[in-house]
């Protein structure tokens, strides 16, 4: 299904001055409201509330947090995070788009999407705020649901440690000297109850003396297996714009994540079941099953959201090019990375 | 009579012996790894599109269909390329202008390094080059990495591969002359 071209039906308003990007208000569950541009946020016991002109939208709390932690440690990711099929972000890389039913059939085909943009640094200050002030204590939206305690109810404190973690991208390969550290348990990463059966023996390195930083390997497996989030990748090795993106993944993705490039996925252990779906209109695309040792290329056209019955371990390869963006979006590159 | 998504769309089914939580006992942890001797394949399962877009493999069961060192590209990205290779014996000795990883996905294989002072490798070249002997320089060291370990195959070194019995590693690199591309044969085609 076509939907209209976005320029003739979209809803833009204008940046707001940056000092009236936050209203500290606290409502009676001991929650701040927030404001940015025409969106306001406010939380209840139960409940996220986004207000925009005109309407509200109202996403379960649980799932908001996670959702927006995950917008904010990936400093908006590549392309589009829906937090629901309703509300969400694009990345323009220095601004951001946030909208309620862009990607939504039903709300385009009756013109009532709603769309502002920001600077990136603005909006992200805002969701910071935000999830530091609705995360309560005993609450990590990074945590799977087996190992972190609810999100629900009055005010109780704060977790700002959890929320505080930013995603860890290495320079060159993570260990080196100088490079993103290994994860290790003096370090407060202890083995994930999951991967109790991981072994965390080292690499057997020879080098010559002067090559200690080439002749260089780490035990990755085991870096996983000490990883204290969920969904959230972080950069292991890098070989110009091509990023291996390591992470372990358990019970759902919070967000649906729209590409505007390829990506890629590895199964290095156990099983993720992806649900892929158009990336405007959300229609139904496939399943993809991904077992270990499986790839599969994720299409520049598709949204997608995945399930990990167990926690599992997943590399994800990205293509850090800035320019994919552009080319896929006017046509110049397919959806798609191989033709056969 | 009971149809299953396997008889319906031609794929893997999606239920499988794979237990569905985490432990296959109460209380027993149990991370599921593949091999090259025991593997089993996930799929597309398509609704409205074609798998081929989505360029479904393994690296075990392209593995187990290479020759050795065969450095067989599972996925693409432009230039960029991930190689499933069957590491068995030794290797060719190779070297790139650029950076290169590997992680280990079965098996145990040593790589051993060397600095060389008799070649240069042409300015812009990309991808692994093989060499067509092992080069004079200095030796650099060795490493014996196993499943689960990634390795620096360092931009300018030259390094050989050698491994005692089969075993499977994934190439982070740039697409080049030792790249073998075999999608039509590698990945689900409907």
């Amino acid at each position: 299904m076509s939907l209209a071209p976005l320029t003739q039906v979209r809803n833009k308003a204008v940046n707001p001055p940056a000092n009236k990007l936050v209203s500290k208000l606290v409502n009676k569950q001991g929650y701040q409201s927030f404001q940015i541009g025409q969106f306001k946020f406010e939380r209840d016991e139960y409940f996220a509330h986004i207000l925009y002109p005109g309407n509200r939208h109202i996403v379960p709390i649980e799932a908001f947090l996670r959702a927006l932690m995950r917008d904010i440690a990936w400093g908006f990711f590549y392309g589009t995070v829906n937090f629901d099929r309703v509300f969400g972000t694009i990345n323009h890389y220095g601004t951001v788009e946030m909208f309620v039913g862009l990607n939504n059939t039903a709300y385009r085909s009756v013109h009532k999407e709603y769309v502002e943009t920001f600077s990136s640094k603005d909006l992200k200050r805002v969701f910071e705020a935000v999830i530091e002030d609705w995360t309560n204590a005993e609450f990590d939206p990074f945590g799977a649901p087996a190992e972190t305690g609810n999100a629900y109810g009055l005010k109780q404190g704060d977790n700002l440690k959890a929320v505080q973690r930013q995603r860890l991208s290495a320079k060159r390969m993570v260990g080196l000297p100088g490079d993103l550290k290994m994860r290790t348990e003096e370090d407060g990463f202890p083995v994930n109850r999951a991967f109790a059966d991981v072994p965390q023996d080292k690499p057997e390195l020879h080098p010559a003396p002067g090559f200690e930083g080439q002749v260089y390997a780490v035990n990755l497996f085991a870096h996983l297996s000490r990883s204290d989030v969920t969904w959230n990748p972080s950069v292991v090795s890098v070989v110009r714009d091509s990023l291996l993106c390591a992470t372990t993944e358990e019970f759902v993705l919070p967000v649906i994540h729209g590409n505007d490039r390829v990506e890629w996925l590895v199964q290095f252990s156990d099983e993720i079941i992806w649900d892929v779906e158009d990336k405007i209109t959300g229609m139904p695309a496939c399943k993809v099953i991904m077992k270990p040792g499986d790839v599969a290329a994720m299409p520049a056209d598709i949204r997608h959201c995945g399930y990990s019955p167990k926690r599992s371990m997943l590399l994800m390869w990205e293509n850090n090019d800035g320019t994919l963006p552009h080319r896929h979006a006017s046509g110049e590159l397919a959806p798609y990375p191989v033709e056969f | 009579m009971r149809a299953s998504f396997s008889h319906v769309f031609n794929v893997p089914a999606l239920v499988t012996e794979v237990p569905m939580r985490g432990c296959s006992k109460k209380g027993v942890v149990e991370t599921k790894f593949g091999s090259l001797m025991n593997f089993t394949k996930g799929g597309v399962q398509s609704i409205s599109v074609n798998p081929k877009h989505y360029v479904f493999s393994n690296v075990f069961e392209v593995a187990s269909q290479s020759k050795p060192y065969e450095r067989v590209a599972v996925g693409r990205n432009l230039n960029y390329v991930l190689e499933a290779v069957r590491s068995e014996g030794t290797s060719p000795w190779y070297a790139a202008n650029h950076d290169e990883a590997a992680i280990v996905m079965d098996g145990e294989v040593e790589v051993h390094l060397i600095q060389p002072d008799d070649f240069l490798l042409p300015v812009g070249k990309e991808g692994a080059v093989a060499l067509a002997r092992e080069p004079k320089g200095q030796r650099m060291g060795w490493m014996k990495i196993h499943r689960g370990h990634m390795a620096l195959l360092p931009k300018g070194a030259a390094y050989q591969f050698h491994g005692a019995a089969p075993g499977v590693l994934l190439i982070q690199s740039i697409k080049g002359e030792c790249t073998v591309e075999k999608w039509a044969k590698i990945c689900q085609t409907r």
